[in-house]
Protein backbone atom coordinates (compact mmCIF):
# COMPACT_ATOMS: atom_id res chain seq x y z
CA UNK A 1 0.00 0.00 0.00
CA UNK A 2 1.46 3.31 -0.99
CA UNK A 3 -1.04 5.23 1.12
CA UNK A 4 0.29 6.49 4.41
CA UNK A 5 -3.20 6.36 5.90
CA UNK A 6 -3.95 2.86 7.13
CA UNK A 7 -7.18 1.34 5.86
CA UNK A 8 -9.35 -1.46 7.12
CA UNK A 9 -9.95 -4.52 4.96
CA UNK A 10 -13.40 -3.32 3.97
CA UNK A 11 -12.39 0.19 3.00
CA UNK A 12 -9.49 -1.33 1.10
CA UNK A 13 -11.90 -3.62 -0.71
CA UNK A 14 -14.19 -0.70 -1.48
CA UNK A 15 -11.23 1.18 -2.92
CA UNK A 16 -10.58 -1.77 -5.23
CA UNK A 17 -14.22 -2.22 -6.13
CA UNK A 18 -14.67 1.37 -7.21
CA UNK A 19 -12.20 0.81 -10.03
CA UNK A 20 -13.70 -2.50 -11.13
CA UNK A 21 -15.82 -2.17 -14.26
CA UNK A 22 -17.60 -5.48 -13.76
CA UNK A 23 -18.71 -4.32 -10.31
CA UNK A 24 -20.32 -1.21 -11.78
CA UNK A 25 -22.04 -3.07 -14.63
CA UNK A 26 -23.41 -5.62 -12.16
CA UNK A 27 -24.53 -2.92 -9.69
CA UNK A 28 -26.38 -0.96 -12.38
CA UNK A 29 -28.14 -4.15 -13.53
CA UNK A 30 -29.08 -5.04 -9.97
CA UNK A 31 -30.45 -1.54 -9.28
CA UNK A 32 -32.52 -1.62 -12.49
CA UNK A 33 -33.99 -5.03 -11.61
CA UNK A 34 -34.74 -3.92 -8.05
CA UNK A 35 -36.51 -0.81 -9.35
CA UNK A 36 -38.44 -3.00 -11.76
CA UNK A 37 -39.48 -5.28 -8.92
CA UNK A 38 -40.52 -2.41 -6.65
CA UNK A 39 -42.22 -0.07 -9.13
CA UNK A 40 -42.92 -1.88 -12.41
CA UNK A 41 -45.16 0.99 -13.50
CA UNK A 42 -42.03 3.13 -13.87
CA UNK A 43 -41.07 1.00 -16.85
CA UNK A 44 -44.40 0.34 -18.49
CA UNK A 45 -47.85 1.85 -18.42
CA UNK A 46 -49.44 -1.28 -19.88
CA UNK A 47 -51.27 -3.78 -17.68
CA UNK A 48 -49.66 -7.26 -17.94
CA UNK A 49 -53.01 -8.89 -17.16
CA UNK A 50 -54.83 -7.03 -19.92
CA UNK A 51 -54.88 -9.86 -22.43
CA UNK A 52 -57.03 -9.96 -25.55
CA UNK A 53 -57.02 -13.19 -27.54
CA UNK A 54 -57.53 -11.36 -30.82
CA UNK A 55 -54.01 -9.92 -30.39
CA UNK A 56 -52.53 -13.43 -30.12
CA UNK A 57 -48.89 -13.38 -31.31
CA UNK A 58 -49.38 -9.92 -32.78
CA UNK A 59 -46.18 -8.07 -33.61
CA UNK A 60 -44.78 -5.02 -31.87
CA UNK A 61 -47.31 -2.23 -32.00
CA UNK A 62 -47.73 0.94 -29.99
CA UNK A 63 -46.53 0.47 -26.43
CA UNK A 64 -45.96 -3.29 -26.71
CA UNK A 65 -42.39 -3.11 -28.04
CA UNK A 66 -41.88 -6.89 -27.71
CA UNK A 67 -45.22 -7.85 -29.25
CA UNK A 68 -47.90 -10.09 -27.74
CA UNK A 69 -47.82 -13.68 -26.50
CA UNK A 70 -50.15 -16.64 -27.13
CA UNK A 71 -52.85 -15.20 -24.88
CA UNK A 72 -52.55 -11.75 -26.37
CA UNK A 73 -50.76 -10.28 -23.34
CA UNK A 74 -48.17 -7.53 -23.72
CA UNK A 75 -44.80 -9.36 -23.56
CA UNK A 76 -42.87 -6.29 -22.41
CA UNK A 77 -45.29 -5.53 -19.57
CA UNK A 78 -45.34 -9.17 -18.51
CA UNK A 79 -41.56 -9.34 -18.53
CA UNK A 80 -41.24 -6.17 -16.44
CA UNK A 81 -43.80 -7.36 -13.90
CA UNK A 82 -42.08 -10.77 -13.80
CA UNK A 83 -39.13 -9.23 -11.98
CA UNK A 84 -41.11 -8.79 -8.77
CA UNK A 85 -41.62 -12.44 -7.80
CA UNK A 86 -38.15 -13.38 -8.97
CA UNK A 87 -36.68 -10.84 -6.57
CA UNK A 88 -39.12 -11.59 -3.75
CA UNK A 89 -38.50 -15.34 -3.92
CA UNK A 90 -34.76 -14.87 -4.43
CA UNK A 91 -34.29 -12.43 -1.56
CA UNK A 92 -36.42 -14.22 1.02
CA UNK A 93 -35.12 -17.69 0.15
CA UNK A 94 -31.59 -16.32 0.48
CA UNK A 95 -32.46 -14.74 3.85
CA UNK A 96 -33.79 -18.07 5.14
CA UNK A 97 -30.68 -19.86 3.87
CA UNK A 98 -28.52 -17.12 5.36
CA UNK A 99 -30.04 -17.45 8.83
CA UNK A 100 -29.78 -21.26 8.81
CA UNK A 101 -26.27 -21.18 7.34
CA UNK A 102 -25.16 -18.55 9.86
CA UNK A 103 -26.47 -20.59 12.78
CA UNK A 104 -24.94 -23.86 11.60
CA UNK A 105 -21.65 -22.26 10.60
CA UNK A 106 -21.21 -20.28 13.82
CA UNK A 107 -22.13 -23.19 16.08
CA UNK A 108 -20.00 -25.74 14.21
CA UNK A 109 -17.00 -23.45 13.82
CA UNK A 110 -16.96 -21.84 17.25
CA UNK A 111 -17.79 -24.76 19.52
CA UNK A 112 -16.08 -27.48 17.47
CA UNK A 113 -15.85 -30.97 18.96
CA UNK A 114 -18.82 -33.30 18.80
CA UNK A 115 -21.24 -30.51 17.85
CA UNK A 116 -19.09 -29.73 14.80
CA UNK A 117 -18.95 -33.44 13.92
CA UNK A 118 -22.74 -33.82 14.10
CA UNK A 119 -23.50 -30.60 12.21
CA UNK A 120 -20.90 -31.30 9.52
CA UNK A 121 -22.26 -34.80 8.95
CA UNK A 122 -25.73 -33.31 8.62
CA UNK A 123 -24.41 -30.89 6.00
CA UNK A 124 -22.82 -33.86 4.17
CA UNK A 125 -26.18 -35.60 4.14
CA UNK A 126 -27.89 -32.48 2.77
CA UNK A 127 -25.25 -32.26 0.04
CA UNK A 128 -26.20 -35.80 -0.97
CA UNK A 129 -29.48 -34.46 -2.38
CA UNK A 130 -29.12 -32.41 -5.58
CA UNK A 131 -30.96 -29.10 -5.03
CA UNK A 132 -33.53 -29.43 -7.77
CA UNK A 133 -34.46 -33.02 -6.87
CA UNK A 134 -35.08 -32.08 -3.24
CA UNK A 135 -36.97 -29.00 -4.36
CA UNK A 136 -39.23 -31.05 -6.63
CA UNK A 137 -40.36 -33.25 -3.74
CA UNK A 138 -40.69 -30.44 -1.19
CA UNK A 139 -42.26 -27.81 -3.45
CA UNK A 140 -44.79 -30.33 -4.72
CA UNK A 141 -45.92 -30.98 -1.16
CA UNK A 142 -45.87 -27.38 0.03
CA UNK A 143 -47.79 -26.02 -2.94
CA UNK A 144 -50.58 -28.58 -2.71
CA UNK A 145 -53.09 -25.81 -1.92
CA UNK A 146 -54.64 -24.89 -5.29
CA UNK A 147 -55.58 -21.38 -4.13
CA UNK A 148 -52.01 -20.24 -3.41
CA UNK A 149 -49.80 -18.73 -6.10
CA UNK A 150 -46.83 -20.77 -4.87
CA UNK A 151 -44.62 -17.87 -3.79
CA UNK A 152 -44.49 -19.01 -0.17
CA UNK A 153 -43.88 -22.66 -1.11
CA UNK A 154 -41.01 -21.91 -3.48
CA UNK A 155 -39.38 -19.45 -1.08
CA UNK A 156 -39.45 -21.90 1.81
CA UNK A 157 -38.29 -24.78 -0.40
CA UNK A 158 -35.27 -22.98 -1.79
CA UNK A 159 -34.47 -21.45 1.61
CA UNK A 160 -34.53 -24.81 3.39
CA UNK A 161 -32.42 -26.59 0.78
CA UNK A 162 -29.84 -24.00 -0.25
CA UNK A 163 -27.97 -23.13 2.95
CA UNK A 164 -25.23 -25.78 2.90
CA UNK A 165 -22.51 -23.84 1.06
CA UNK A 166 -23.13 -20.75 3.20
CA UNK A 167 -22.83 -22.85 6.37
CA UNK A 168 -19.57 -24.42 5.22
CA UNK A 169 -18.05 -21.08 4.30
CA UNK A 170 -19.14 -19.54 7.61
CA UNK A 171 -17.74 -22.49 9.54
CA UNK A 172 -14.31 -22.27 7.95
CA UNK A 173 -14.05 -18.49 8.38
CA UNK A 174 -15.09 -18.80 12.03
CA UNK A 175 -12.44 -21.46 12.59
CA UNK A 176 -9.86 -19.21 10.93
CA UNK A 177 -10.97 -16.19 12.96
CA UNK A 178 -11.18 -17.83 16.37
CA UNK A 179 -7.49 -18.75 16.36
CA UNK A 180 -6.42 -15.15 15.82
CA UNK A 181 -4.52 -13.28 18.51
CA UNK A 182 -7.21 -10.66 19.01
CA UNK A 183 -9.69 -13.36 19.99
CA UNK A 184 -7.23 -14.80 22.49
CA UNK A 185 -6.63 -11.30 23.82
CA UNK A 186 -10.35 -10.63 24.19
CA UNK A 187 -10.79 -13.96 25.95
CA UNK A 188 -7.97 -13.13 28.35
CA UNK A 189 -9.66 -9.84 29.13
CA UNK A 190 -12.60 -11.88 30.30
CA UNK A 191 -14.97 -11.69 27.32
CA UNK A 192 -17.70 -14.32 27.38
CA UNK A 193 -18.63 -16.63 24.51
CA UNK A 194 -21.40 -14.44 23.16
CA UNK A 195 -19.23 -11.31 23.26
CA UNK A 196 -16.40 -13.16 21.49
CA UNK A 197 -18.79 -14.52 18.89
CA UNK A 198 -20.79 -11.45 18.04
CA UNK A 199 -18.32 -8.63 18.68
CA UNK A 200 -15.07 -10.18 17.49
CA UNK A 201 -15.46 -13.30 15.38
CA UNK A 202 -18.66 -12.62 13.45
CA UNK A 203 -17.73 -9.19 12.02
CA UNK A 204 -14.45 -10.64 10.77
CA UNK A 205 -16.07 -13.68 9.18
CA UNK A 206 -18.84 -11.92 7.30
CA UNK A 207 -17.05 -11.03 4.02
CA UNK A 208 -16.97 -14.40 2.29
CA UNK A 209 -20.35 -15.31 3.80
CA UNK A 210 -21.98 -12.30 2.15
CA UNK A 211 -20.29 -13.13 -1.14
CA UNK A 212 -21.73 -16.66 -1.02
CA UNK A 213 -25.18 -15.25 -0.28
CA UNK A 214 -24.98 -12.82 -3.22
CA UNK A 215 -24.19 -15.68 -5.58
CA UNK A 216 -26.88 -17.81 -3.91
CA UNK A 217 -29.39 -15.04 -4.64
CA UNK A 218 -28.62 -15.44 -8.35
CA UNK A 219 -28.89 -19.22 -8.10
CA UNK A 220 -32.21 -18.96 -6.25
CA UNK A 221 -33.67 -16.73 -8.95
CA UNK A 222 -32.60 -19.29 -11.57
CA UNK A 223 -34.04 -22.14 -9.49
CA UNK A 224 -37.35 -20.34 -9.06
CA UNK A 225 -37.61 -20.00 -12.83
CA UNK A 226 -36.72 -23.66 -13.30
CA UNK A 227 -39.32 -24.82 -10.76
CA UNK A 228 -41.95 -22.55 -12.33
CA UNK A 229 -40.99 -23.94 -15.74
CA UNK A 230 -41.56 -27.47 -14.43
CA UNK A 231 -44.96 -26.49 -13.03
CA UNK A 232 -44.18 -26.74 -9.32
CA UNK A 233 -43.06 -23.17 -8.74
CA UNK A 234 -45.21 -20.11 -9.08
CA UNK A 235 -48.64 -20.67 -10.56
CA UNK A 236 -52.10 -19.25 -10.80
CA UNK A 237 -52.11 -15.52 -11.37
CA UNK A 238 -48.43 -15.08 -10.48
CA UNK A 239 -46.38 -13.53 -13.27
CA UNK A 240 -43.02 -15.26 -13.51
CA UNK A 241 -40.27 -15.48 -16.09
CA UNK A 242 -40.19 -19.26 -15.64
CA UNK A 243 -43.90 -19.60 -16.45
CA UNK A 244 -43.56 -17.23 -19.41
CA UNK A 245 -40.68 -19.28 -20.83
CA UNK A 246 -42.55 -22.53 -20.26
CA UNK A 247 -45.66 -21.17 -22.03
CA UNK A 248 -43.63 -19.78 -24.91
CA UNK A 249 -41.76 -23.03 -25.66
CA UNK A 250 -44.95 -24.45 -27.12
CA UNK A 251 -45.17 -21.68 -29.70
CA UNK A 252 -41.55 -20.97 -30.67
CA UNK A 253 -42.19 -21.77 -34.30
CA UNK A 254 -44.93 -19.13 -34.43
CA UNK A 255 -43.50 -16.40 -32.23
CA UNK A 256 -40.03 -16.24 -30.72
CA UNK A 257 -40.42 -12.93 -28.84
CA UNK A 258 -42.36 -14.29 -25.87
CA UNK A 259 -39.52 -16.79 -25.33
CA UNK A 260 -36.55 -14.50 -25.96
CA UNK A 261 -37.40 -11.52 -23.74
CA UNK A 262 -38.14 -13.23 -20.42
CA UNK A 263 -35.09 -15.44 -21.07
CA UNK A 264 -32.83 -12.43 -21.55
CA UNK A 265 -34.16 -10.63 -18.47
CA UNK A 266 -33.76 -13.78 -16.39
CA UNK A 267 -30.21 -14.45 -17.62
CA UNK A 268 -29.19 -10.81 -17.09
CA UNK A 269 -30.55 -10.80 -13.54
CA UNK A 270 -28.78 -14.02 -12.57
CA UNK A 271 -25.59 -12.83 -14.27
CA UNK A 272 -25.74 -9.52 -12.39
CA UNK A 273 -25.85 -11.16 -8.96
CA UNK A 274 -23.13 -13.68 -9.84
CA UNK A 275 -20.86 -10.93 -11.23
CA UNK A 276 -21.50 -8.80 -8.16
CA UNK A 277 -20.53 -11.70 -5.90
CA UNK A 278 -17.44 -12.43 -8.01
CA UNK A 279 -16.30 -8.81 -7.94
CA UNK A 280 -16.77 -8.46 -4.18
CA UNK A 281 -14.93 -11.72 -3.57
CA UNK A 282 -11.99 -10.56 -5.69
CA UNK A 283 -11.88 -7.30 -3.72
CA UNK A 284 -11.91 -9.07 -0.36
CA UNK A 285 -9.44 -11.82 -1.30
CA UNK A 286 -6.01 -10.67 -0.09
CA UNK A 287 -4.32 -13.38 -2.15
CA UNK A 288 -5.18 -11.56 -5.37
CA UNK A 289 -3.54 -8.33 -4.26
CA UNK B 1 -5.67 -46.50 1.75
CA UNK B 2 -7.71 -49.44 3.06
CA UNK B 3 -8.70 -47.45 6.15
CA UNK B 4 -9.76 -44.57 3.93
CA UNK B 5 -11.98 -46.82 1.83
CA UNK B 6 -13.62 -48.32 4.90
CA UNK B 7 -14.20 -44.89 6.41
CA UNK B 8 -15.59 -43.55 3.18
CA UNK B 9 -17.95 -46.53 2.87
CA UNK B 10 -19.22 -46.02 6.42
CA UNK B 11 -19.79 -42.35 5.66
CA UNK B 12 -21.65 -43.37 2.53
CA UNK B 13 -23.99 -45.59 4.54
CA UNK B 14 -24.78 -42.68 6.85
CA UNK B 15 -25.32 -40.28 3.95
CA UNK B 16 -27.44 -42.84 2.15
CA UNK B 17 -29.83 -43.32 5.05
CA UNK B 18 -29.79 -39.62 5.88
CA UNK B 19 -30.52 -38.46 2.34
CA UNK B 20 -33.27 -41.01 1.68
CA UNK B 21 -34.73 -40.18 5.09
CA UNK B 22 -34.85 -36.48 4.22
CA UNK B 23 -36.43 -37.16 0.82
CA UNK B 24 -39.00 -39.38 2.49
CA UNK B 25 -39.66 -36.90 5.29
CA UNK B 26 -40.11 -34.05 2.79
CA UNK B 27 -42.66 -36.08 0.94
CA UNK B 28 -44.38 -37.24 4.11
CA UNK B 29 -44.36 -33.91 5.94
CA UNK B 30 -47.13 -31.91 4.32
CA UNK B 31 -49.15 -34.77 2.93
CA UNK B 32 -52.90 -34.27 3.30
CA UNK B 33 -54.80 -37.31 2.07
CA UNK B 34 -52.87 -39.67 -0.21
CA UNK B 35 -55.84 -41.96 -0.73
CA UNK B 36 -58.03 -39.17 -2.03
CA UNK B 37 -55.11 -38.10 -4.26
CA UNK B 38 -54.90 -41.66 -5.56
CA UNK B 39 -58.58 -42.07 -6.43
CA UNK B 40 -58.96 -38.52 -7.68
CA UNK B 41 -62.32 -36.74 -7.64
CA UNK B 42 -64.50 -39.80 -7.10
CA UNK B 43 -66.01 -40.53 -3.68
CA UNK B 44 -64.53 -43.51 -1.90
CA UNK B 45 -66.25 -46.07 0.34
CA UNK B 46 -65.02 -46.91 3.81
CA UNK B 47 -64.07 -50.45 2.85
CA UNK B 48 -62.06 -49.31 -0.19
CA UNK B 49 -60.34 -46.80 2.02
CA UNK B 50 -59.53 -49.49 4.57
CA UNK B 51 -58.15 -51.80 1.87
CA UNK B 52 -55.92 -49.07 0.43
CA UNK B 53 -54.76 -48.06 3.91
CA UNK B 54 -53.83 -51.67 4.56
CA UNK B 55 -52.10 -52.09 1.19
CA UNK B 56 -49.92 -48.98 1.45
CA UNK B 57 -49.30 -49.31 5.22
CA UNK B 58 -50.84 -45.87 5.74
CA UNK B 59 -52.05 -46.79 9.23
CA UNK B 60 -48.50 -47.35 10.45
CA UNK B 61 -46.39 -44.64 12.00
CA UNK B 62 -43.81 -42.61 10.14
CA UNK B 63 -40.81 -44.77 10.95
CA UNK B 64 -42.55 -48.00 10.01
CA UNK B 65 -43.52 -46.42 6.69
CA UNK B 66 -39.96 -45.26 6.15
CA UNK B 67 -38.85 -48.83 6.80
CA UNK B 68 -41.18 -50.17 4.08
CA UNK B 69 -39.92 -47.51 1.69
CA UNK B 70 -36.27 -48.40 2.39
CA UNK B 71 -37.00 -52.10 2.04
CA UNK B 72 -38.48 -51.37 -1.38
CA UNK B 73 -35.49 -49.24 -2.44
CA UNK B 74 -32.97 -51.87 -1.35
CA UNK B 75 -34.76 -54.73 -3.09
CA UNK B 76 -35.23 -52.81 -6.35
CA UNK B 77 -38.93 -52.14 -5.78
CA UNK B 78 -39.36 -48.42 -6.34
CA UNK B 79 -43.13 -48.40 -6.16
CA UNK B 80 -45.89 -48.20 -8.74
CA UNK B 81 -46.87 -45.06 -10.59
CA UNK B 82 -50.45 -43.74 -10.76
CA UNK B 83 -50.68 -45.17 -14.27
CA UNK B 84 -50.13 -48.58 -12.66
CA UNK B 85 -46.72 -49.16 -14.21
CA UNK B 86 -43.81 -50.27 -12.07
CA UNK B 87 -41.39 -47.40 -11.52
CA UNK B 88 -38.55 -49.90 -11.95
CA UNK B 89 -39.81 -50.84 -15.44
CA UNK B 90 -40.22 -47.21 -16.46
CA UNK B 91 -36.69 -46.55 -15.25
CA UNK B 92 -35.35 -49.49 -17.23
CA UNK B 93 -36.95 -48.05 -20.37
CA UNK B 94 -35.82 -44.49 -19.79
CA UNK B 95 -32.34 -45.09 -18.43
CA UNK B 96 -30.41 -45.95 -21.64
CA UNK B 97 -31.51 -42.74 -23.40
CA UNK B 98 -30.51 -40.51 -20.49
CA UNK B 99 -27.25 -42.37 -20.01
CA UNK B 100 -26.31 -41.84 -23.66
CA UNK B 101 -27.29 -38.19 -23.50
CA UNK B 102 -25.31 -37.48 -20.34
CA UNK B 103 -22.24 -39.42 -21.52
CA UNK B 104 -22.24 -37.32 -24.69
CA UNK B 105 -22.60 -34.19 -22.57
CA UNK B 106 -19.68 -35.22 -20.35
CA UNK B 107 -17.45 -35.95 -23.36
CA UNK B 108 -18.32 -32.63 -25.04
CA UNK B 109 -17.80 -30.68 -21.83
CA UNK B 110 -14.52 -32.40 -21.00
CA UNK B 111 -13.11 -31.91 -24.52
CA UNK B 112 -13.89 -28.20 -24.61
CA UNK B 113 -12.88 -27.62 -21.01
CA UNK B 114 -9.51 -29.36 -21.32
CA UNK B 115 -8.54 -27.89 -24.69
CA UNK B 116 -9.58 -24.33 -23.88
CA UNK B 117 -8.40 -24.59 -20.28
CA UNK B 118 -4.89 -25.67 -21.27
CA UNK B 119 -4.60 -23.00 -23.94
CA UNK B 120 -5.74 -20.22 -21.60
CA UNK B 121 -3.41 -21.44 -18.86
CA UNK B 122 -0.42 -21.39 -21.23
CA UNK B 123 -1.34 -17.96 -22.61
CA UNK B 124 -2.48 -16.31 -19.43
CA UNK B 125 -3.59 -12.72 -19.94
CA UNK B 126 -3.95 -13.15 -23.70
CA UNK B 127 -7.08 -12.18 -25.63
CA UNK B 128 -8.08 -15.84 -25.79
CA UNK B 129 -7.75 -16.18 -22.02
CA UNK B 130 -9.78 -13.06 -21.28
CA UNK B 131 -12.44 -14.01 -23.81
CA UNK B 132 -12.74 -17.46 -22.22
CA UNK B 133 -13.16 -15.89 -18.77
CA UNK B 134 -16.00 -13.68 -19.99
CA UNK B 135 -17.69 -16.51 -21.89
CA UNK B 136 -17.49 -18.90 -18.92
CA UNK B 137 -18.96 -16.22 -16.66
CA UNK B 138 -21.91 -15.77 -19.00
CA UNK B 139 -22.43 -19.52 -19.47
CA UNK B 140 -22.21 -19.98 -15.71
CA UNK B 141 -25.03 -17.50 -15.22
CA UNK B 142 -27.36 -18.91 -17.88
CA UNK B 143 -30.04 -21.01 -16.22
CA UNK B 144 -30.97 -24.22 -18.03
CA UNK B 145 -34.48 -22.89 -18.66
CA UNK B 146 -32.86 -20.15 -20.73
CA UNK B 147 -30.21 -22.19 -22.57
CA UNK B 148 -32.35 -25.15 -23.64
CA UNK B 149 -35.26 -23.31 -25.32
CA UNK B 150 -32.99 -20.63 -26.80
CA UNK B 151 -30.57 -23.22 -28.25
CA UNK B 152 -33.51 -25.04 -29.78
CA UNK B 153 -34.82 -21.79 -31.21
CA UNK B 154 -31.52 -20.52 -32.61
CA UNK B 155 -29.71 -23.68 -33.76
CA UNK B 156 -32.74 -25.86 -34.45
CA UNK B 157 -35.44 -23.60 -35.83
CA UNK B 158 -33.79 -20.39 -37.07
CA UNK B 159 -30.47 -21.68 -38.39
CA UNK B 160 -31.61 -25.24 -39.03
CA UNK B 161 -28.19 -26.73 -38.21
CA UNK B 162 -29.54 -29.41 -35.89
CA UNK B 163 -32.76 -31.46 -35.63
CA UNK B 164 -35.30 -29.54 -33.53
CA UNK B 165 -36.46 -32.50 -31.43
CA UNK B 166 -35.05 -35.95 -30.80
CA UNK B 167 -37.91 -38.27 -29.85
CA UNK B 168 -37.70 -41.99 -29.21
CA UNK B 169 -34.73 -44.00 -30.59
CA UNK B 170 -32.85 -40.81 -31.29
CA UNK B 171 -29.64 -41.01 -33.28
CA UNK B 172 -26.39 -39.58 -31.98
CA UNK B 173 -26.80 -36.71 -34.42
CA UNK B 174 -30.24 -35.87 -33.03
CA UNK B 175 -28.88 -35.96 -29.49
CA UNK B 176 -25.97 -33.66 -30.28
CA UNK B 177 -27.73 -30.35 -29.63
CA UNK B 178 -29.39 -31.45 -26.36
CA UNK B 179 -26.07 -32.93 -25.24
CA UNK B 180 -24.37 -29.63 -26.01
CA UNK B 181 -26.99 -27.82 -23.94
CA UNK B 182 -26.38 -30.17 -21.02
CA UNK B 183 -22.62 -29.79 -21.45
CA UNK B 184 -22.94 -26.02 -21.10
CA UNK B 185 -24.07 -26.54 -17.51
CA UNK B 186 -20.78 -28.04 -16.42
CA UNK B 187 -18.23 -26.85 -18.97
CA UNK B 188 -17.58 -23.45 -17.35
CA UNK B 189 -16.51 -24.80 -13.95
CA UNK B 190 -14.46 -27.58 -15.53
CA UNK B 191 -12.68 -25.08 -17.76
CA UNK B 192 -11.85 -22.76 -14.88
CA UNK B 193 -10.52 -25.58 -12.73
CA UNK B 194 -8.41 -26.94 -15.62
CA UNK B 195 -6.99 -23.49 -16.25
CA UNK B 196 -6.14 -22.91 -12.60
CA UNK B 197 -4.52 -26.29 -12.06
CA UNK B 198 -2.54 -26.25 -15.34
CA UNK B 199 -1.31 -22.73 -14.55
CA UNK B 200 -0.18 -23.91 -11.12
CA UNK B 201 1.56 -27.02 -12.44
CA UNK B 202 3.40 -25.08 -15.16
CA UNK B 203 5.42 -23.44 -12.41
CA UNK B 204 6.28 -26.77 -10.73
CA UNK B 205 9.86 -28.04 -10.45
CA UNK B 206 9.16 -31.24 -12.37
CA UNK B 207 8.09 -29.22 -15.40
CA UNK B 208 11.35 -27.27 -15.32
CA UNK B 209 13.22 -30.58 -15.07
CA UNK B 210 11.32 -32.01 -18.01
CA UNK B 211 12.11 -28.95 -20.10
CA UNK B 212 15.75 -29.08 -19.02
CA UNK B 213 15.95 -32.67 -20.24
CA UNK B 214 15.10 -31.27 -23.66
CA UNK B 215 11.58 -32.67 -24.00
CA UNK B 216 9.35 -31.01 -26.56
CA UNK B 217 6.70 -28.57 -25.39
CA UNK B 218 3.92 -30.89 -26.54
CA UNK B 219 5.24 -33.76 -24.45
CA UNK B 220 5.75 -31.61 -21.37
CA UNK B 221 2.21 -30.26 -21.57
CA UNK B 222 0.48 -33.36 -22.89
CA UNK B 223 2.06 -35.93 -20.61
CA UNK B 224 3.65 -34.29 -17.59
CA UNK B 225 1.41 -31.31 -16.87
CA UNK B 226 -1.93 -32.66 -18.04
CA UNK B 227 -1.71 -35.87 -16.07
CA UNK B 228 -1.27 -33.98 -12.83
CA UNK B 229 -3.68 -31.21 -13.69
CA UNK B 230 -6.65 -33.42 -14.47
CA UNK B 231 -6.95 -34.90 -11.00
CA UNK B 232 -8.97 -31.98 -9.58
CA UNK B 233 -11.08 -31.93 -12.75
CA UNK B 234 -12.07 -35.57 -12.19
CA UNK B 235 -13.43 -34.77 -8.74
CA UNK B 236 -15.77 -32.30 -10.39
CA UNK B 237 -17.55 -35.09 -12.26
CA UNK B 238 -19.28 -36.18 -9.05
CA UNK B 239 -20.56 -32.71 -8.26
CA UNK B 240 -21.44 -32.06 -11.90
CA UNK B 241 -23.69 -35.08 -11.98
CA UNK B 242 -26.17 -33.25 -9.76
CA UNK B 243 -26.29 -30.37 -12.24
CA UNK B 244 -26.64 -32.81 -15.16
CA UNK B 245 -29.60 -34.54 -13.50
CA UNK B 246 -31.42 -31.27 -12.90
CA UNK B 247 -30.52 -30.12 -16.40
CA UNK B 248 -31.76 -33.34 -17.95
CA UNK B 249 -35.30 -32.74 -16.67
CA UNK B 250 -35.60 -29.45 -18.56
CA UNK B 251 -33.50 -30.47 -21.59
CA UNK B 252 -35.35 -33.73 -22.20
CA UNK B 253 -38.66 -31.92 -21.90
CA UNK B 254 -37.67 -29.20 -24.37
CA UNK B 255 -36.17 -31.61 -26.92
CA UNK B 256 -38.81 -34.28 -26.33
CA UNK B 257 -36.41 -37.06 -25.37
CA UNK B 258 -38.17 -39.89 -23.47
CA UNK B 259 -35.50 -40.32 -20.80
CA UNK B 260 -35.50 -40.22 -17.02
CA UNK B 261 -35.88 -36.44 -16.87
CA UNK B 262 -38.79 -36.46 -19.31
CA UNK B 263 -40.63 -39.08 -17.25
CA UNK B 264 -39.97 -37.10 -14.10
CA UNK B 265 -41.31 -33.96 -15.75
CA UNK B 266 -44.45 -35.77 -16.84
CA UNK B 267 -44.84 -37.18 -13.34
CA UNK B 268 -44.69 -33.68 -11.88
CA UNK B 269 -47.20 -32.33 -14.37
CA UNK B 270 -49.69 -35.17 -13.90
CA UNK B 271 -49.28 -35.00 -10.11
CA UNK B 272 -48.04 -38.59 -10.05
CA UNK B 273 -46.58 -38.60 -6.52
CA UNK B 274 -45.30 -42.21 -6.38
CA UNK B 275 -43.55 -41.81 -9.75
CA UNK B 276 -41.84 -38.57 -8.67
CA UNK B 277 -40.68 -40.00 -5.35
CA UNK B 278 -39.49 -43.23 -6.94
CA UNK B 279 -37.49 -41.44 -9.64
CA UNK B 280 -36.05 -38.87 -7.25
CA UNK B 281 -34.99 -41.60 -4.80
CA UNK B 282 -33.20 -43.53 -7.52
CA UNK B 283 -31.48 -40.39 -8.83
CA UNK B 284 -30.31 -39.50 -5.32
CA UNK B 285 -28.88 -43.01 -4.91
CA UNK B 286 -27.08 -42.78 -8.28
CA UNK B 287 -25.69 -39.40 -7.25
CA UNK B 288 -24.36 -40.80 -3.96
CA UNK B 289 -22.80 -43.88 -5.57
CA UNK B 290 -21.08 -41.89 -8.32
CA UNK B 291 -19.69 -39.48 -5.73
CA UNK B 292 -18.36 -42.39 -3.71
CA UNK B 293 -16.65 -43.86 -6.80
CA UNK B 294 -15.18 -40.48 -7.72
CA UNK B 295 -13.78 -40.04 -4.20
CA UNK B 296 -12.18 -43.50 -4.27
CA UNK B 297 -10.81 -42.85 -7.76
CA UNK B 298 -9.34 -39.58 -6.55
CA UNK B 299 -7.50 -41.31 -3.74
CA UNK B 300 -6.21 -43.97 -6.14
CA UNK B 301 -5.07 -41.47 -8.78
CA UNK B 302 -3.22 -39.04 -6.58
CA UNK B 303 -0.46 -40.70 -4.56
CA UNK B 304 -0.05 -37.55 -2.49
CA UNK B 305 -3.47 -38.04 -0.96
CA UNK B 306 -3.35 -40.09 2.19
CA UNK B 307 -6.42 -39.93 4.33
CA UNK B 308 -5.97 -40.71 7.96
Amino acid sequence: MSDTKSRSLSSDAWHDLRRNKIFWIASVLVVVVLLMAAWPSLFTSADPRDCVLSRKHAGATGGAIFGYDFQGCDVYAKTVYGARYSIVVGVFATLISGVIGLGFGLAAGFFGGWLDAVLSRFIDVMLGIPLLLGAIVLAKRLSADPASNGVFAVTVTLGLLGWTTAARVMRSSVIAAKNQDYVAAARMLGAGNSRLLFRHILPNSMASFIVVLTILLGINIASEATLSFLGIGLKGDAISWGIAISDATGYVRVAAGPLIWPSLFLAATVLAFIMLGDAVRDAFDPKLR
Amino acid sequence: MFRYIVRRLLQMVLTFFGATFIVYALMFAVQDDPIQALVGERPITASQRAALTERYHLGDNFFAQYWYYMKGLLTGDFGTSMTNRKVADMLADAWPVTLRLSLMAIVIAATIAILAGVVSAIRRGSIFDNATLVVTLIVLAMPIVVIAPLAQLVFGIKLGWFPVTAGKDASLWQLLLPAGVLASLVVATELRVTRASVAENLRADYVRTARAKGLTGARVIGVHVLRNSLIPVITLIGVDLGALMSGAIVTEKVFNIPGVGFNLFRGIRTEDGPLVVGFVSVLVIVFLVVNLIVDLLYAALDPRIRYE
